[in-house]
């Protein structure tokens, strides 16, 4: 099939990069056939009030119009170079940037490409039933947009793989389209990306959680010594921004109209009103943000170190003097307390070796400030209760903390005491249930469902009742 | 010591009997004898004396030299005679302190020569007609008895004085390191317990009891000795051969600096930053026919020359560069060219001298196999990997074949057997190990291949389009270099050689293997290793675990 380069927004000189051309004449068709059967299920023909990526410029990098999904023109965009950018950290600081992959890390550069790239695939699949109980219009555009850029983000990072990775990285691009979430014999590469997001309340989680955990792996991915991986993360960063405005107002919205009907029935079962009831608003988080933990990898971790060692992952805002000056981090501990024959001991862990660490507490900061803004709806209603971030050693299932039997506030219980409260934590299948009960799909321009409180303000400009979506058969 | 080595004048194989400073050849006809007469302060390196006609790495290229002169120079020869031109002693062996003073890099490429040499004596005796006898007119010790276990026969003197031992065990705590334990019971097939005892043995064994444990095939009087010897090589070398008519070896004398070696054929070029370099051989734009004598042909013959040069090249790299990791190989003409001309050599086989030029071929292949870098062949545009050049290809560790019009790979008769492996198989055949079937297939194969009919055939490793071929390359070149160069000398050396063990196999694999490791090891060369304290008056001490 022949491809019309033209359809593909891009600033990689597709035209005359024949490399590059080769291996899409042979993806693109495939990337399509994948989009139709497991992008998001039933809403192929609608028209979807999309933004799309057209250039790098800051001040206007992209167009907001109406487009059919399977039309939406997903193009490749790297951040624009920087003459004489040097590696910034790691034992190769200093050196010119590479704008080819260094054999020496080829093996390296493959692993954290192709991780960071299921992952974007991963996640529309795992979110391909959702648009079957959208809580409104606006959300069900905000699903769309994420997902055609999820799969935007699939075409950045296949794209690298194509242009630097020769054969190799074609056959890993092939895989990209071939994996499938939660199949058992061809599953997506990590564990959290093959559970299905099955309601609204999951899916804003999803977004708070695992695709900020995907802002910080970008962020220290753009800090790359390998350029056209540090630009091409630099570029997928403006658009996630959007992916966590989601996730966060989301669960806002949420905790808002949950916080505004309880004050007006202070008496009353949230169950029976419709909403839901903060206990499950905090389980969803236990569950999520302990999930999203596990996606930076072990606490302790000689992968780690050698990313960072080899220059090929940095922390995040590596560059910024105010977060660094020591750019080895040959030096220094980090000290994390876990248990050691039957009890919490605080260990030390050497700096480089911790770089996992370092950068999930800055995404932890990052959730925190979610979490108080959150708090304050609670507040303003006059409510007593606060949600909270469990602590990191809860619900894990890598690293040093995983599978023992921490609460969410970090204490360590005996298995007896544990699994008699884990439906006090996590939700429990009524608790799922009760949830699902409150998805009704809501397609009237302007409306929202009860349990959720509609947004501060419309899209690009846009009042709420807005057509965001035009439903072909409607 | 591993800088001085490095430093100094890069080392030459070049020699010619006129220039030898520790060896004589004298040749009478039908016999030829080499006298080791090694001069003590004649050493390739300072820092030790040549006592006792003990050898560094100058006599064992002097020896090499020998033996090839004597195949191509003087091929009516039937039998040689190896012995010694000093008072009382055969050979004493490696010199010690040489070795002492020795990179670990220098030792073990020292034995590998070494070992190299002793294996072109075997096989002149087997396949040139020219037997080497050992006549063993005074101890002979390590190395000094290794020399005679690579000869088909040797006499030793019965003077009640001269043994045979080999000592590195009770002195030195290393291992014999030129095949001796090998031999001993896989050549001559020495009894295990006999073997046991004769090599933890420091003083050795002589008289009648090294002729009943067959550690020597006989003994003489000292009034007898030289005439009995002499009598043996005789009747050894009957007429030898007199229809062969010898040709004269003339010096190669490569242009060489820092960053090539150039001949007339191959060139040499060296990636000192990225630790490669890249081993070019051009053809000439055509051949004369192989002439009725073709020795006619000389040392100028294109097969010869070039290999002749290829041969010096690796030896150049093995020892003058040893920070290389990874080489290139390379060809450049017009493969048609190859394949008459393996034409031609096959229908001439029986010609002492084309199959003299197969002999060379087959042992510089060797070289390839045994060499501790890696190799990539590339065959690009303008490449000539056809029949006994495609061998290159299957010597190499990987080859990369450009997917494009006009670059193909040919098979030639040349590629079922004419060269084996030490392991006794043709490349193809150990290629191929799990499919013997295929393997045939493709001996019998004569079409011009492609690129990606040759990846699906399994005659190349990668087959990529120009738009992948400099990527492909690079990456692969840029990792190669950047692994450990122990684990690849180990890892390449454990996946060559697939298939049946042989004597050589054996020989070349455990010296990479075992002699690697007690080099290694702090009971050899520790400050109280063995080796360490060889010639001192402290005694060594010992790490008593066993592995």
């Amino acid at each position: 099939m022949a491809i019309s380069y033209d359809k593909i927004p891009n600033n990689v000189d597709l035209h005359t990069n024949r490399k590059v051309q080769k291996a899409l004449e042979a993806w693109q068709p495939d990337f399509l056939d994948w989009w139709m059967e497991m992008g998001p299920e039933g809403f192929q023909q609608d028209d979807i009030y999309l933004r799309t990526a057209i250039s790098v410029d800051s001040s206007g990098w992209a167009h907001y119009g109406y487009v059919k999904m399977p039309e939406y023109r997903w193009g490749i965009f790297l951040a624009p170079k920087q003459a004489g950018r040097k590696i910034g950290f790691g034992d190769n600081a200093e050196y010119e940037a590479w704008d080819q992959v260094p054999g020496e890390y080829r093996k390296e550069l493959r692993r954290i490409i192709v991780t960071q790239c299921d992952t974007e695939p991963a996640s529309v699949e795992q979110q391909r039933l959702l648009g079957k109980c959208a809580p409104s219009l606006y959300d069900l555009r905000n699903l769309f947009q994420v997902n055609v850029e999820e799969g935007r983000h699939l075409w950045a990072m296949v794209h690298l793989l194509h242009e630097y990775f020769g054969r190799d990285g074609r056959d890993e691009a092939d895989e990209m389209l071939q994996r499938r979430s939660g199949n058992a014999d061809s599953p997506r590469i990590l564990e959290a990306f093959n559970k299905p997001v099955e309601d609204w309340l999951a899916f804003f989680c999803f977004a708070m959680f695992m695709d900020r955990d995907g802002k910080y792996q970008l962020g220290a991915l753009a800090e790359s010594g390998f350029d056209p991986l540090a630009r091409a993360t630099k570029f997928m960063l403006t658009e996630e921004a959007h992916h966590l405005f989601v996730g966060e107002t989301g669960v806002g919205r949420a905790v808002a109209r949950t916080a505004q009907v309880m004050q007006e029935n202070p008496e009353a079962d949230p169950r029976q009103l419709g909403i839901v009831p903060l206990d499950i608003i905090q389980k969803y988080i236990n569950e999520w943000y302990s999930g999203s933990l596990d996606l930076f990898g072990g606490e302790d971790s000689s992968n780690a170190a050698n990313y960072f060692g080899a220059g090929l992952k940095g922390r995040f805002q590596e560059m910024n003097p105010k977060r660094f000056t020591d750019h080895q981090a040959l030096d220094g501990f980090y000290e994390l307390d876990w248990v050691e024959d039957g009890q919490l001991r605080s260990h030390q862990i050497p700096m480089r070796r911790a770089m996992n660490l370092v950068l999930r507490d800055a995404y932890k900061e990052d959730c925190l400030r979610a979490v108080k803004r959150w708090n304050k709806s609670l507040e303003k209603a006059g409510l007593e209760e606060r949600l909270y971030l469990p602590s990191q050693r809860f619900n894990r299932h890598i690293g040093v903390y995983a599978h023992q039997p921490f609460d969410p506030q970090g204490n360590f219980l005996s298995e007896r005491e544990f699994d008699g409260q884990t439906s006090q934590w996590i939700p429990t299948t009524a608790d799922l249930d009760y949830v699902k009960s409150l998805m009704v799909s809501v397609t009237k321009p302007g409306e929202f469902a009860g349990w959720i409180a509609p947004p501060a303000k419309g899209l690009n400009g846009q009042p709420l009742n807005f057509e965001y979506v035009k439903f072909v058969n409607a | 010591m591993e800088a001085t080595q490095t430093a100094l004048e890069p080392v030459s194989f070049e020699t010619h009997p006129d220039h030898y400073k520790h060896l004589r050849l004298e040749v009478d006809g039908p016999v030829a004898k080499i006298l080791l007469d090694i001069q003590e302060d004649g050493g390739l390196r300072p820092g030790y004396v040549l006592k006792l006609n003990s050898y560094d790495l100058g006599v064992d290229i002097e020896l090499a030299d020998a033996v090839q002169r004597l195949r191509f120079e003087h091929p009516q020869v039937g039998a040689v005679l190896v012995t010694s031109g000093q008072e009382g002693v055969f050979s004493s062996g490696a010199n010690i302190f040489m070795l002492g003073c020795s990179s670990h890099a220098w030792k073990v490429n020292f034995c590998k020569y070494t070992n190299e040499t002793r294996a072109s004596i075997e096989d002149a005796t087997e396949h040139s007609g020219q037997t080497y006898i050992a006549g063993l007119n005074g101890v002979a010790s390590g190395g000094g008895y290794e020399l005679p276990l690579a000869c088909a026969e040797m006499y030793l003197v019965d003077d009640r004085r001269s043994a045979v031992s080999l000592p590195e065990i009770p002195y030195l705590g290393v291992l014999p390191g030129t095949g001796g334990l090998t031999r001993l019971v896989d050549k001559r097939k020495v009894r295990r317990d006999l073997a046991d005892v004769f090599v933890t043995l420091a003083e050795g064994v002589k008289g009648k009891r090294a002729v009943k444990w067959g550690l020597v095939d006989g003994v003489f009087p000292t009034s007898r000795f030289e005439e009995a010897v002499q009598a043996r090589v005789e009747e050894v070398a009957g007429k030898g051969h007199p229809e062969r008519q010898g040709i004269f070896l003339d010096a190669l004398q490569p242009e060489e600096n820092d960053k090539e070696v150039r001949y007339r054929h191959v060139h040499l070029d060296l990636d000192t930053a990225l630790r490669t370099a890249t081993l070019t051989i051009t053809l000439p734009d055509s051949l004369p026919d192989i002439p009725a004598q073709a020795r006619d042909l000389g040392a100028d013959w294109f097969p010869l020359r070039a290999f002749r040069e290829l041969d010096d090249a690796i030896m150049r790299l093995r020892f003058n560069h040893p920070q290389i990791g990874l080489v290139l190989l390379k060809t450049r003409g017009n493969q048609d060219i190859i394949l008459q001309l393996d034409a031609q050599m096959d229908a001439r086989r029986e010609d002492w001298f084309v199959h003299e030029v197969l002999l060379l071929m087959k042992r510089t292949f060797k070289r390839l196999d045994y060499t501790a870098k890696s190799f990539f062949a590339i065959v690009d545009q303008g490449s000539a990997f056809a029949g006994s050049f495609y061998e290159l290809v299957l010597a190499a560790d990987r080859a990369f074949m450009l997917d494009e019009d006009g670059v193909q790979i040919q098979l030639s008769v040349m590629n079922a057997g004419t060269f084996p492996m030490g392991n006794g198989l043709s490349r193809l055949a150990t290629r191929f190990l799990g499919d013997p079937e295929h393997a045939q297939k493709m001996a019998a194969l004569r079409s011009p291949v492609g690129a990606m009919e040759a990846e699906e055939l399994g005659l190349i490793t990668i087959a990529a389009d120009d738009i992948d071929w400099d990527d492909e390359v690079r990456l692969a070149m840029e990792e190669r270099v950047n692994f450990s160069p122990d684990s690849l000398t180990g890892m390449e050396a454990s996946i060559r050689f697939a298939g049946p063990e042989t004597m050589e196999t054996k020989i070349f694999g455990r010296l990479t293997a075992w002699q690697n490791w007690i080099f290694q090891r702090p009971n050899a060369v520790g400050p109280k290793g063995a080796l360490s304290l060889y010639g001192r008056p402290e005694s060594p001490e010992f790490d008593w675990n066993r592995t």
